[in-house]
């Protein structure tokens, strides 16, 4: 049974309930739980637990502490293309948004990555929007291959594929992949995505267990909060966590806890998120979920990140670029004003390429933009050995 | 009883300070005893702690931990080392453990079978590290349980092309006598799931392993307070494998050195044979004394 028919079981009013309703001494009871369930859960992300979010603090960080160590592990976004066919409404990168928009060349992709590497980074997450025509499989498979050699550990945030389309990225070099659900609401769902292939619910989630199918295995998973409410985002993606670790085993799991950021299209988040709310996220995840990753992105600021890397974060990136060609500026020639799938004005072919940077449009505003030199630092400060390489390629296939 | 302790006397313990207080001399000899030492594949070691080399707070924490718990072997995953030969600044935990001063023993986690293990180990050979492997395949990344069905077949391999092969497996003695068929050099029994730091929960099947053995057993992976260590060593293992309790200590220095003690009491308790346990009270002035000493008739 895959997780869309396990989820439809999964019974989450009555848990939302319990979040919302549950009191000082059931927090209680869940944390002294050994091994907790979707109610313990529920009620760890309670208002009654955050009036004790200290003792949820120290609690999920002595256990992060003991299943991973003083390390936090680093990782880059390498934006491919921001060309896209699906219309998001709070996605910069949506088809209706007039804004600059390119795809890397496989020299470009190399470019932007050895950037990466100098600044030390071993573990690389390529992202790109969705857009077949752009970038196709073959593209993909094609990049994986030219950064194989150099990247021992290389993951993907694509469009969600067939198994039998993930198999040929897994033997071309590639062990992970990151699917954000966006929201584990099926109405906030549609409302949220208008149009393209991107609106079936249901394929989106069972792409994790596909990409495990085909051999990838490292898993991601994540809501974007602020779509919906948060509680009831963090219980269904702890419960997709719960069947993921059940059914696909072997595969190492992270879950993010993204927070919607200002982007093009200027999309208010619906349903915002407070900090303290993120903070209590993150204790009960790793409460619940002691061996499962979770992932802190640039979204946050310095502050929140400083605060939440001895909490229970396990990987987090520095110095990002939503904008494909970020880096190095690589691109900058061929970026073009697109709508609605159309050219409004063309790429500056034979242009001077700008000495820095590139125009293209990112995919969000990053909130910390210190660099990963300085982030490592403070990581060393906090009492933690930043790592940079954790994998080998030769574990991958 | 040597090993009585008079405090701060210099000579009770082999780790006390150099530095002498000043006082009369001690009447406790300076360790009137020696624990025998190890022997794995013909290679003597005094130690019989084994350092892992996660989860520390920095290189530097790694590098003194180790000098402070004596030991002489470490093991270092190989998915952490840069096996290219490019000196990757990035990536070198190697630098810091000196191979002069302790054998590097390279473990293949993150492997998820005998393939990916054999080539970690291979690569690991030709980047110029000692041929010896821990061979660890735990495709589950919870629980680390290692892959019995895979590390048989990556041992056999791994023998037949020279390796020395320290496996890391579940506490299973029919396996680790397979195991000790195929010719590796130990067997590495679990006493709780890496990391988990509950104590040598496989007691009853780690008696057998011992018992069993031609070849050294190591107690891996579980060992949360000294006193399990102890306790591993006095069941008769051969040596035991620390990382997570000394790791993430807040004085991992301090931890790595109460192991060390741990491990040298258990190690001695063991040579000297401990004393068998009752179920009753056994008075040390027995009633039966009288009939030892002259009676009063004679």
């Amino acid at each position: 049974m895959s997780f869309v028919a396990e989820f439809e079981r999964v019974p989450l009013a009555a848990l939302v309930e319990r979040a919302r309703h549950a009191d000082t001494a059931a927090v209680r009871r869940s944390l002294g739980q050994s091994s907790l369930s979707l109610v313990d859960f529920a009620q760890l992300i309670s208002s009654a637990a955050a009036e004790q979010l200290e003792m949820l603090c120290r609690r999920s960080a002595a256990l992060t502490r003991q299943r991973f160590g003083r390390v936090i592990r680093f990782f880059a976004p390498l934006y491919l293309s921001n060309e896209c066919i699906n219309n998001c409404r709070y996605c910069g990168f949506s088809r209706d948004n007039a804004i600059r928009r390119v795809t890397l060349s496989v020299e470009e992709v190399i470019r932007e990555a050895q950037a990466l590497r100098q600044q030390g980074f071993r573990n690389l997450l390529l992202v790109a929007g969705e857009h077949p025509k752009f970038v196709s499989n073959d593209y993909l498979a094609t990049c994986i291959r030219a950064l194989h050699p150099d990247w021992p550990s290389l993951s993907l945030e694509v469009a969600p594929m067939e198994t039998a389309e993930y198999r040929p990225l897994v033997a071309a070099g590639a062990e992970g992949l990151v699917v954000y659900q966006e929201t584990y609401d099926p109405e906030v769902y549609a409302a949220m995505h208008t149009a393209g292939p991107k609106r079936n619910f249901a394929w989106r989630l069972e792409s994790p267990e596909r990409a495990y199918a085909a051999g990838f295995r490292r898993l991601g998973i994540s809501p974007l909060y602020g779509l919906a409410d948060w509680q009831a985002e963090a219980i269904s993606v702890a419960a997709h966590a719960q069947y993921l670790l059940r059914h696909c085993w072997k595969a190492q799991l992270t879950v993010s806890t993204v927070r919607l950021r200002p982007c093009a299209g200027e999309f208010p988040p619906p349903r915002p998120m407070s900090d303290r709310e993120l903070v209590q996220l993150v204790c009960a995840l790793r409460i619940f979920l002691p061996d499962v990753g979770l992932v802190l992105s640039t979204r946050e600021t310095p502050k929140l990140r400083d605060g939440l890397i001895p909490l229970g974060i396990t990987l987090i990136s520095a110095g990002s670029h939503t904008e494909p060609g970020g880096y190095t500026g690589a691109g900058a020639a061929n970026t073009h004003l697109t709508r609605s799938g159309r050219i409004i004005e063309a790429s500056r072919h034979g242009a001077t390429t700008p000495a820095e940077g590139t125009d293209a449009t990112g995919q969000f505003v990053i909130a910390d933009d210190r660099s990963p030199a300085d982030v490592s630092e403070v990581v060393r400060r906090l009492g933690f050995e930043p790592v940079w390489k954790d994998w080998d390629t030769a574990l991958a296939g | 009883m040597a090993l009585a302790s008079a405090k701060g006397e210099r000579g009770n313990a082999p780790f006390a300070p150099a530095s002498t207080p000043a006082g009369p001399r001690s009447i406790v000899p300076r360790v009137s005893w020696v624990n025998q030492p190890l022997v794995i594949a013909g290679r003597e070691f005094r130690s019989r702690l084994i350092l892992g080399t996660g989860k520390f707070s920095s290189p530097e924490a790694m590098r003194d931990a180790i000098a402070a718990s004596g030991a002489e072997m470490v093991t270092v995953a190989l998915r952490r080392a840069d096996l290219s030969g490019r000196h990757d600044p990035f990536a070198n935990i190697l630098e810091f453990i000196d191979p002069e001063k302790y054998l590097l023993l390279p473990n293949t986690s993150g492997a998820m079978n005998a393939a990916e293990a054999v080539r970690l180990a291979r690569l690991a050979a030709a980047a110029g590290l000692p041929k010896w492997v821990k061979l660890e395949i735990h495709p589950d990344p919870r629980y680390l349980l290692p892959d019995p069905v895979e590390t048989f077949a990556a041992a056999e391999t791994l023998v037949r092309e020279g390796f020395t092969v320290l496996p890391y497996i579940n506490a299973d003695p029919v396996l680790a006598k397979r195991l000790q068929e195929v010719g590796v050099a130990t067997v590495m029994p679990l006493g709780a799931p890496i990391g988990s730091n509950r104590g040598v929960q496989t007691r009853d099947q780690i008696r057998i392993i011992i018992e069993q053995a031609t070849v050294p057993v190591v107690v891996d992976a579980g060992l949360g307070a000294p006193s399990h260590a102890a306790e591993a060593m006095e069941l008769g293992a051969d040596a035991v494998l620390v990382n997570t309790a000394i790791a993430v200590a807040s004085d991992p220095n301090r931890m790595a050195v109460a192991f060390k003690m741990a491990v040298e009491a258990g190690r001695a308790a063991f040579e000297t044979g401990l004393a068998t346990q009752l179920d009753t009270a056994s008075a040390t002035s027995p009633l039966t004394a009288f009939l030892n000493s002259p009676l009063a008739h004679d």
